[in-house]
Parts: structure tokens; C-alpha cells; sequence
């Protein structure tokens, strides 16, 4: 009897003497992902995302520490969020939430995350209210925000067509909307007289054959297409098989060979403008790359037949191995206060998933990881890119 | 009401007092939330359950009320316990004139004018002359409100008894309406609506003012929600929001009020099960769910604890009775 | 005008995808007085077996055949297995069946298929027919509907099955005095609209692309498009399917612009509906009391 118990409180000693050891043990991160409802085709980065922390695991972990990837479904809804976040904070714990999905998913939390001083990084949106550290020091984005693509666009038209009449389709939500104010305060004063149809749809139509049609009739010689997948594939083959052939400029959500220019017909999608910051796996021009056949090696192992975009897995290991670098650098001060300040802390850092020539930059006054992209057309087979890299 | 059923209340209500002292804030939070949607279950339940007219867009009026809080908060700067008489007044009389017009549709008719309602509001809330005051797709944040009084509770604790009290009072009210004229007019018109009609039942106003009290406890809920979750944007009030609470008032038990409160522990609680069971396809789970309590009850939750109680008092009284 | 015809006719082409679900959705009432809020789940999941078939090499018309079968197969199972429990459960209970079943097929092929959008082949030339304003295959699909409406009009109205299935939706129990089996006209009543709605997510597809979420967006219009044209009347949900399909892009496109093109067409059909409230081409109901 004796002994029972003066083993367990030797096992209760030994657990409470050193909670700071047994809790640095494993890494929890936090990573909230639609997998359910209307926008549950972003749901393979949250897969793609904990396939890649289960090979950093299997390779050893970070600084010999494994690495727990909690992930919740949102479905979309801020209400469920917010409730997700709370979870993962005040239940489960998390050093710091990762990749969260969407601008009003984002939306709703990001108060709670900057009073709660827990780090909400690498949000999986463009929209450009996530480089603001003076107000939110615990909130920062990854990827090239919107407003910075449309302007790109934008003052490419003005340098190489300053006569153009603009027709814009966009979808009618946040990051339709940012990708359009980005394009007209890059025309700026010539916004009004330059844009002759500016037309809009919702996730739910089944089509946008119609305001296709609108745009076609609006007499419009250049296309802003600010459209998901789905919608980007329609746009592209309905423009091609109406006949209408303006300077098409696609927005880079959509870039992707395998899940929009496929589908629409890559006969149908040569001349296409766009931006790029990421190789696209299904370019030949990076057959024999280093870094798409580690990408390769990554899916064949650890997605097997689980068939997601390319477009995902890429972005999805990109990004991780951005936390991953961070969480490097953090060594053993794994406090979320040290996180922020090496997620701050980035000096030319690069996946080499990202074009060359582009590298993530953080600083105390830098919150935005990714500012550089290039302009590319594609030519049938390939995205060529053209032109310097532009931004930071 | 029966000595038994006065302890059942009692004990209930004890627990969900206590609730927020023995659990952390995240499930305070989360039981927060099953109280709004239990205020908005019994909106519905009345209209749909005791009224027999069918809506599949109460999500609407949910958002009505939502939006009604955190415009009035952010744009007027209206403390939180005020918004909330303007969101139901608001709501009563939306309800209404959603009412009249509808007076003249019966059943799938009525389905889909409500179906539209509810697919129509997202897109008003993001039409862009609007956006000026609903913020348009970027919606509104609004703050949390503290403990008034400096009372030794935090912020979740303080909004999860103010919610609570809305509860009971919304309850209270309409336990008063259902047991009144109202509410048997409300059940006539439903069961045998020409024969109500010829009783003298003033049919047109009663389904009017049915719809109206029915938007009324959503719109209630919706600005009580809004305040929890400090954010309301227009993507989160699609279609899929009214079909849950349809949802909710069928698993919970149809024409019952406890019902609501069933439904609303299932519509709260339920999917984050789904998803803990499945991360590939958590709503498949969720479909699994509801067909097991629909086969097993169909009329619902608070339909199998009746017969399980009628079950025991029977049983105890053959007991009683044997020789 | 230009502009103006190429809506009525981009109108007609989508309208027609709503018509090849407004025809299913009726079946389905007609057979069961139910309104199926899973008919378009369930479409989607049959041209989802049709891509796999296609996938792994057999040719376009066997797979198409081989789909209709399985979606015909595939309802009699749903009808069968999950409708019929809960047969003499309250209306509302039905629909949350119906919702169930929503979820489950549209998870479950998000699931298996996952959610990247996937070409689906058009049995109708490449070349556009009626002049760059309609694709072949939009046109094509306008008339695989017409034809699929004929053949149920024959079915129902000339051939003794379809009297025995029309007599037991209308009056199943003076159908059973008589000796009609009036179960399984249900679960026949149910393979036949999964049958109708698997042809219809075949033609849509092409047009829109195929993923999971292909036919939720169409559902609303196609309940309306039944209802406009009368939930009785299978010619009647054809002619609202049009009929929706150009208001809205009329609308979209010259009236109220695209952020409320759908509001207002509804707002428009519901009119519509208090006026005539048994829909344009309806039997008007007349209860004795």
C-alpha cells in the first residue's frame, strides 16, 4: 500500500518538477481550415499543411522537438471561427495559430488573437489589413497582398495601353473587392474613364456566362478577371468560344495549369497575363527544378492518391516551411512573444518553391512576408514570365 | 403546471446558473451560444411548429437582428443591453410585413418565398449603396461588454448570464402566449385551418402576428449572437443558417418548448462532434447523426422524453396499483 | 438588341439547366407529394459515377447509359432504405431526412472526388451549331431535356405503369384496394427522378464544370422554376426553367444589376405565385371541407 503510493507521488513529482521540459516537448500549433461548406475546396491546405508537419516529425522534428498540428473545420463562417480559435487558445493551448483561412474568418478573430497576445501567423488571405503592426502586433500575412497584384495590372495597362477600355469581373466578396480597389488606385485618376463595365457574381451562381456576355457587349478590349478556379476556368472558355479576344489579365488565385487553364483549354488560355511569386508544379519549364521534384517526393509520400491541386500542396509546403523556419530560429525560447519576434525577424529567407529572385523579408515594421511578384503570360504550354520582379 | 415539472425547471435552472463557475470560458462561450440558438429555435417552433406554416429563411431575421446590434453599436455608439428591445422591435415588424403577403402562400409556396427571403439577404447586405451602413463584405466588429457594476465575474461569465436572462424571459413570454387564446388560435389554424376560420378565429392577423413574434425571437437571438461573437459579416448568414435551425426545431421536437433547447444543445454541440469523429468529411457524420435521432424520434428529442416519462409515471403506477 | 439577344439566348441556355432539375424535382413530387431538397445532390453524385466511368476509358454513351441505370438503381435504394422508416413521420422530419441525405452525398463526394473542378465530356460537336451566341452542346442540352419531358409525358400518360404510379401519389389508399403494390411505385417514382436528375447533372456539367458543389446553386432556381410553371406539371417545370433562366439575366444585365439580379427575380416569381398561386401551368387545388 505504502509503496503505491509513494510511487505515484514519485510519478506526480517528477511530472511537476519539470512542467517547463515535459511541455517544450511537443510543439502545438493551432490551424483553423474550411474543410465543409462553401469554400471547401481550400480545405487541401489545411491537409496539405498537416502532411508536411508529419514529415518534419518524421524527420526529427524542430530542434528535436515534434510538432502537433491541431486542425478545426470552420466551414467558412466567422461565428465558427471564432468559436475554433477560443478552442484552440483556451482549451488546447496552441503556441500560435497558423494559416488560418479567409479575410472574415480572419476578420473575426483578429481582435480576440491581439488581445489574447497569441500569434496568428501566415494568414491564408491577400487582403492587406494583415500588415498592420502598430495596431496588431500579433497578426501578419504571407502571401503578395491583392491590393499590390491589381495595381501591378493596373500600371501595366497604363505603360503598355493607355487608351484601354477596361471591362472587370469580380467576385462579390472581400477578396474580389480588395483585388479592385488595388486595380483602380492603380489607374487612379484615370479609373472612371478607363473602366466601361465593372460587373460582379456570387460564389452560388452556377454560371457567368452572362456577365460575360455583358462585358463582350460593353465594347471592353481588356479583361481584369478577378475570379476563382471555378468561375476563372468558365470565363476563360466562354470569352474564347464568343469570340471575344481582349488583353486578358487573369488574377493569380486562378493561376494554376492543372485547375483552371486545363479545364478551360490550354488552346483557349494562351495570351493570358498574369502574376506569379510560387513555381507552378505543372509548368514544364520546372521539370528537372530541385525544389518541385522535392514537392514531388513530398506528395508521393505523404498525400498519397489524395489527388489535391498542385496549386495547394506547393502553396501549402511553402508556407509551412516559412513556420518552419521560424520556429528554427525561435531555438528554445518557444514563448509566443519569441515566435512574434522571429516571425519579424526574417532576412532573406526562401522556400525555394518561390520564384527566383523573390525572398521573404520581415522587420518590426514589416509585416508583409511576400511583397515581390512577377508579371508572366502564358503561352499554351507554360507561364512565362517577362519583365523584372516587381515590388520589394 | 405539476409539482414535478416546477423541481424539473428548478434543478435546471440551478445547473445553468452554476454552469459558468465550473467550466472554462470556452464553454461558457459555446453554452452562450446554445442559448441564442435556443431564443431563435423557439422563434421558429412557434411559427413552424404551433403555426404550421413552414419557413426556410428564418436565418433572415437572424441576420436583421445581428446586423440591427452592431450597426447600432458601432455606428451610434448604443450600449450592448439597448440594441437588443430595437432588434426585436425591428424584427416584430419585418416578421409582419413578411407576414401579409405571405398570408396567401400554403405550404412549398411559402417554403420558397421564405427560401428566397433568406437567399436575398446576404446579397442586400452586400449590395453596395448599402455597404455605407452594414459595412458590406468586410461586415462590422463590434467590442465586447464588461461586467457592469465591477461585479467579480469576466466578460464571457457577465454575457452568458445576460443571455441567459433574455432566455428566460423569452421563454417565460411565450410559454404565457401558447397557453393563452393566442396560442390555441395558432394551433387551431394549423391543425384544421377552414374549421378555425369558421370558429370566428381571426386567421389572416393571428398567422400575421405568428409570423411577426416568430422574427421577433430570431431577431433576438441574432443581435444576442452578434454580441458574442463581436463580428457579423453577410457571408455568415447564408442559406445554410436557416436550414439549420429547421434542422434544429425538427431533431429538437416540433411544437414543444423544450424542444428548442434540445435543438439547440444539438445544432451547438453536434457538428464539433462530426468533426472530431472525421476530418475528411465531417458533415457526411453530421447527416449520419441526423438520420439516427429522426429514425429513433421523430418527434424529436423532447417527443422521446415524453414517452419515456408517460413510459415511467405508467410504470410506477402499475407498481402502485399491484395488490 | 444585339446585347439584348445574346442574354435571352445565354438566358435559355442556363434556363435549361434549371429545367433538367425543375423535371426532376417534379417527378420526385409527383411520385411522393415530396419536394427532394437532395435531387440535386444526387445528381451530382450520379454524373460523378459517370466521370469515373469515363475516366477509366469506357465510351461516352455506354457510361452515359450505365449512369442512368445506377441513378435509377440508386434511388430505389435511398427510397427503399431511408425514405421509407420514416414514411408516417411528420412532413417536417421527411425533410430533414432530405437534408441528411444533402449533406451526406455532397460530403461524401468531396470526399472521394475531392473538390478540384473536373471536365466533363460533351456528347455534341465542338463547333458551335447556332453561331457563336450558344454552344452546341447548350443547345444540345436544351434538347436532351425536350426529349427526356417527351418520353415521361408518354410514360405517364399512355402506359398502364404510369397510370398505376400516378393513381398511387394521387390516392394511395384506394391504389392499394385496386391492387397496385404502392411501395414500390414509390421507390419506381424515386429511380425515375434519379434517373431524370443523373441526365440532367450530365448535360449541366459541361457547362459549368463538375465538382461537389455543382448543383447547389442550381437547386434554388430549379424549386422556383417547379413551382412557377406548376409542381404538378413536368411541362410547366421545363417552361419555368427557361422562364428563370432569362429573367435573371435580363434582369442582371439591364434592370438591377448582378448583386441583386436574384433577389429581385425571386421577389418576381413570388408575385407571380400570390397572384396565381397554383403557378402558370398548375391544376388549381379546390379543397372540400
Amino acid at each position: 500500500m505504502k509503496l503505491k503510493y509513494a510511487s505515484i507521488a514519485a510519478l506526480l513529482a517528477a511530472a511537476l518538477a519539470s512542467p517547463t521540459a515535459l511541455a517544450q516537448k511537443t510543439i502545438k500549433i493551432g490551424n483553423i481550415n474550411p474543410y465543409s461548406g462553401p469554400a471547401s475546396a481550400y480545405g487541401s491546405i489545411g491537409k496539405s499543411i498537416s502532411a508536411y508537419w508529419k514529415m518534419v516529425n518524421d524527420q526529427g522534428g524542430v530542434n528535436g522537438r515534434k510538432v502537433e498540428l491541431i486542425s478545426y473545420d470552420d466551414g467558412y463562417s466567422p461565428p465558427k471561427t471564432v468559436e475554433m480559435a477560443r478552442r484552440l487558445v483556451e482549451q488546447d493551448q496552441v503556441l500560435l495559430v497558423f494559416q488560418s483561412l479567409g479575410t472574415p474568418p480572419n476578420s473575426a478573430i483578429h481582435k480576440y488573437m491581439n488581445a489574447k497576445k497569441v500569434p496568428q501567423l501566415f494568414v491564408a488571405t491577400g487582403a492587406t489589413k494583415w500588415n498592420d503592426p502598430k495596431h496588431f502586433p500579433w497578426t501578419m500575412g504571407w502571401q503578395p497582398n491583392y491590393q499590390t497584384e491589381g495595381r501591378i495590372y493596373a500600371e501595366h495597362i497604363l505603360k503598355n495601353n493607355p487608351k484601354a477600355k477596361i471591362g472587370i469581373l469580380y467576385q462579390n466578396d472581400d477578396y474580389g473587392k480588395d483585388y479592385l480597389k488595388g486595380f483602380r488606385d492603380g489607374l487612379g485618376a484615370k479609373a472612371s474613364s478607363m473602366i466601361v463595365k465593372e460587373v460582379s457574381y456570387e460564389v452560388t451562381d452556377p454560371t457567368v456566362d452572362s456577365q460575360m456576355v455583358q462585358l463582350q457587349a460593353s465594347g471592353a478590349d481588356t479583361f481584369f478577371n478577378i475570379t476563382t478556379p471555378k468561375f476563372a476556368a468558365q470565363a476563360i472558355r466562354k470569352a474564347y468560344d464568343s469570340g471575344w479576344k481582349p488583353t486578358h489579365y487573369l488574377n493569380n488565385v486562378s493561376v494554376s495549369i492543372a485547375s483552371v487553364l486545363k479545364p478551360a483549354g490550354l488552346e483557349k488560355s494562351i495570351g493570358l497575363i498574369s502574376t506569379a511569386y510560387l513555381k507552378d508544379p505543372n509548368d514544364p519549364q520546372w521539370k528537372n527544378d530541385p525544389a518541385v521534384k522535392e514537392w514531388q517526393a513530398f506528395v508521393d509520400k505523404y498525400l498519397p492518391g489524395a489527388n489535391l491541386p498542385p496549386a495547394f500542396t506547393s502553396y501549402g509546403m511553402a508556407v509551412s516551411q516559412t513556420l518552419h523556419q521560424v520556429l528554427k530560429q525561435c531555438g528554445n525560447d518557444l514563448s509566443r512573444a519569441n515566435v512574434m519576434k522571429q516571425a519579424a525577424n526574417l532576412k532573406n529567407f526562401r522556400p525555394e518553391l518561390l520564384l527566383p529572385g523573390i525572398r521573404i523579408n520581415t522587420s518590426g515594421g514589416d509585416f508583409a512576408p511576400i511583397e515581390s511578384e512577377q508579371l508572366a503570360r502564358f503561352d499554351g504550354e507554360k507561364w512565362e514570365r517577362f519583365g523584372p520582379i516587381i515590388g520589394k | 403546471m405539476s409539482r414535478r415539472q416546477i423541481i424539473v425547471i428548478a434543478v435546471v435552472l440551478l445547473a445553468a446558473c452554476a454552469l459558468p463557475f465550473v467550466v472554462s470560458n470556452y464553454r461558457t462561450f459555446q453554452f452562450t451560444l446554445a442559448l441564442v440558438y435556443a431564443i431563435a429555435l423557439l422563434g421558429l417552433n412557434m411559427l413552424t411548429g404551433y403555426n404550421g406554416q413552414i419557413s426556410l429563411g428564418h436565418g433572415a431575421f437572424y441576420a436583421i437582428g445581428a446586423y440591427t446590434t452592431a450597426i447600432l453599436m458601432d455606428q451610434y455608439g448604443v450600449p450592448y443591453w439597448a440594441t437588443i428591445p430595437v432588434a426585436a422591435a425591428v424584427c416584430l415588424v419585418a416578421g409582419f410585413l413578411f407576414g401579409l403577403p405571405a398570408l396567401r402562400l400554403e405550404g412549398l409556396y411559402l417554403a420558397l418565398a421564405t427560401f428566397a427571403l433568406a437567399v436575398s439577404l446576404p446579397a442586400l447586405l452586400k449590395y453596395h449603396h448599402l455597404e455605407h451602413w452594414t459595412g458590406g463584405v468586410q461586415g462590422i466588429v463590434i467590442l465586447k461588454p464588461d461586467p457592469p457594476f465591477d461585479l467579480p465575474i469576466n466578460a464571457d461569465q457577465w454575457l452568458y448570464f445576460f443571455t441567459l436572462a433574455v432566455t428566460l424571459l423569452m421563454f417565460v413570454l411565450a410559454w404565457n402566449i401558447l397557453r393563452g387564446r393566442m396560442g390555441r388560435a395558432m394551433v387551431a389554424i394549423r391543425d384544421q385551418h377552414v374549421a378555425a376560420e369558421a370558429m370566428g378565429v381571426h386567421t389572416a392577423m393571428v398567422k400575421s402576428m405568428t409570423f411577426g413574434v416568430s422574427a421577433m425571437y430570431t431577431g433576438v437571438a441574432g443581435a444576442l449572437g452578434a454580441i458574442a461573437i463581436q463580428f457579423v459579416a453577410p457571408d455568415s448568414f447564408n442559406i445554410f443558417v436557416s436550414i439549420v435551425f429547421l434542422v434544429g426545431i425538427v431533431i429538437g421536437g416540433i411544437a414543444s418548448i423544450s424542444g428548442a433547447i434540445y435543438g439547440a444543445l444539438f445544432i451547438q454541440f453536434v457538428p464539433n462532434i462530426a468533426d472530431a469523429i472525421s476530418k475528411a468529411a465531417p458533415w457526411a457524420i453530421f447527416g449520419i447523426f441526423l438520420l439516427g435521432f429522426v429514425y429513433l424520434s421523430p418527434m424529436g428529442v423532447a417527443g422521446a422524453v415524453r414517452m419515456a416519462v408517460v413510459r415511467l409515471t405508467r410504470k410506477a403506477q402499475n407498481q402502485a396499483a399491484k395488490p | 438588341m444585339d446585347e439584348f439577344l445574346r442574354q435571352v439566348l445565354a438566358g435559355l441556355a442556363t434556363g435549361g439547366i434549371y429545367a433538367s432539375l425543375a423535371l426532376a424535382l417534379v417527378m420526385i413530387y409527383q411520385a411522393t407529394h415530396l419536394v427532394n431538397f437532395a435531387q440535386g445532390e444526387l445528381a451530382m453524385f450520379a454524373t460523378y459515377f459517370a466521370w469515373s466511368l469515363i475516366d477509366a476509358g469506357v465510351p461516352y454513351w455506354p457510361a452515359f447509359l450505365l449512369t442512368v441505370a445506377f441513378a435509377f438503381v440508386l434511388g430505389v435504394l435511398i427510397e427503399r432504405v431511408i425514405i421509407r422508416p420514416v414514411e408516417n413521420a411528420p412532413v417536417l422530419a421527411v425533410v430533414v431526412v432530405f437534408i441528411a441525405l444533402l449533406v451526406i452525398l455532397n460530403s461524401v463526394a468531396g470526399w472521394i472526388y475531392s473538390y478540384t473542378i473536373k471536365t466533363f465530356p460533351s456528347p455534341f460537336p465542338e463547333e458551335p451549331i447556332f453561331g457563336k451566341y450558344i454552344t452546341s452542346h447548350e443547345g444540345g442540352a436544351i434538347g436532351v431535356t425536350m426529349v427526356v419531358l417527351l418520353l415521361l409525358y408518354l410514360f405517364f400518360r399512355f402506359t398502364p405503369l404510369g397510370l398505376a404510379m400516378r393513381a398511387a401519389a394521387q390516392n394511395p389508399d384506394s391504389a392499394r384496394l385496386v391492387g397496385i403494390r404502392v411501395g414500390w411505385m414509390l421507390a419506381l417514382g424515386w429511380g425515375l427522378a434519379a434517373a431524370v436528375g443523373g441526365v440532367a447533372g450530365m448535360m449541366v456539367a459541361p457547362i459549368v464544370f463538375l465538382d461537389p458543389n455543382m448543383m447547389g446553386g442550381v437547386l434554388l432556381y430549379a424549386f422556383a422554376a417547379a413551382l412557377v410553371g406548376g409542381i404538378d406539371n413536368p411541362a410547366g417545370a421545363v417552361f419555368g426553367g427557361f422562364l428563370v433562366g432569362v429573367l435573371e439575366n435580363l434582369l442582371g444585365a439591364f434592370v438591377i444589376g448582378n448583386e441583386l439580379k436574384l433577389a429581385v427575380a425571386l421577389v418576381l416569381i413570388i408575385g407571380v405565385l400570390v397572384v396565381k398561386p397554383s403557378g402558370f401551368f398548375g391544376k388549381v387545388l379546390v379543397t372540400r371541407v
